[in-house]
């Protein structure tokens, strides 16, 4: 699934294990302004992620599933490009999830999806 | 999609939400997933590595990276600024640190159970009791149809305690689906306090 199967995940992430921000596996991530020329520079598994965000805000598990990424590694990669700008990370996944407000919201949506 | 202008943060009106669907195998976890979900489920190996295992010095720890997990989930727009994420998880209880990390951060979990095959949904069970804060209900799948054991039995059965709502739910069925999904997030409502972030 992974596309370079031949390579452990840490040579993809320069040895580093861990993220600095808590990215659960459905937040949110975008691409502001797209940089083909900041593409072209990024690892092919940081640029598939990037490019892949670069459609449409979606999930961390989206882009890791679509890129064949493991978890794991796109979070860290994902970090990067947040610290370089490139990526934007929804903050708002890490809002309390039980806030009443936040389940209200959810509790009439499906509502009115059924 | 409008993006806010500030640099760091991703439009700050777009929000993700996420319920976890757990439950033995063969349960009805991908096919409730699916019925809700605007996009085919994603069925997906993902690496259920934390790339710090690889580092770990014990060769036998090697073995694990490369254990693959499916990963199951499905997407719903709720509204224009409100994305619900469904996961569901891997049945086999050797995938209990997949669990950890699909659970962090979910507003809600639905434990599916069949009937015919309780002791299937036994770990996920254990796992909402003891291993997770995460607020839980427990639905039987009617996957004939019909109710083939009072709730009170199943409930017997399980050992749950009362305070864990226990319903029905026809995981097939779309709106059926959604009211269990709906019933997990009251659950949540009355388990804790209205709390506003930030």
């Amino acid at each position: 699934m992974t596309a370079n199967p031949w390579v452990r995940p840490y040579v993809l992430t320069g040895g580093r294990t861990r993220t600095r921000h808590r990215l659960y596996v459905h937040t949110l991530v975008g691409v502001e302004r797209y940089d083909p020329v900041a593409a072209a520079r990024l690892s092919p598994e940081a640029r598939r992620l990037y490019e892949r965000a670069a459609v449409g805000p979606q999930s961390v598990a989206e882009l890791s599933a679509h890129c064949g990424v493991s978890l794991g590694v796109t979070r860290v990669l994902l970090e990067d490009l947040s610290a370089a700008g490139q990526v934007q990370i929804n903050d708002d996944a890490e809002s309390a999830p039980y806030d009443h407000r936040l389940l209200k919201r959810v509790i009439d949506g499906l509502r009115e999806f059924a | 999609m409008a993006f806010a202008s500030s640099p760091d943060r991703l439009a700050p009106t777009l929000t993700s939400a996420k319920i976890v669907v757990a439950g033995g195998f063969g349960v009805g976890k991908t096919t409730l997933v699916g019925r809700v979900s605007e996009i085919p489920p994603v069925n997906t190996e993902a690496w259920m590595t934390q790339a710090s295992r690889t580092v770990d010095p014990l060769a036998d720890t090697d073995e694990k990276t490369t254990t693959t997990v499916a990963m199951d989930f499905g997407r719903l727009r709720l509204s224009h600024d409100l994305i619900l994420y469904l996961f569901g998880t891997p049945g086999q209880p050797r995938f209990w640190p997949m669990w950890d990390d699909l659970c962090r951060g979910a507003s809600s979990a639905l434990v599916l159970v069949d009937t015919r095959r309780l002791d299937v949904s036994f770990p996920a069970v254990n796992y909402f009791e003891n291993d997770s804060d995460v607020p839980f209900v427990v639905a039987v799948n009617l996957f004939d149809g019909a109710r083939t054991h009072p709730l009170d039995q199943v409930r017997d059965a399980l050992g749950v305690a009362e305070s864990v709502p226990l319903i029905t739910v026809d995981a097939r069925d779309r709106r059926s689906a959604v009211r269990a999904l709906v019933a997990s997030l009251r659950n949540t409502l009355e388990k804790t306090s209205p709390v506003t972030a930030r």
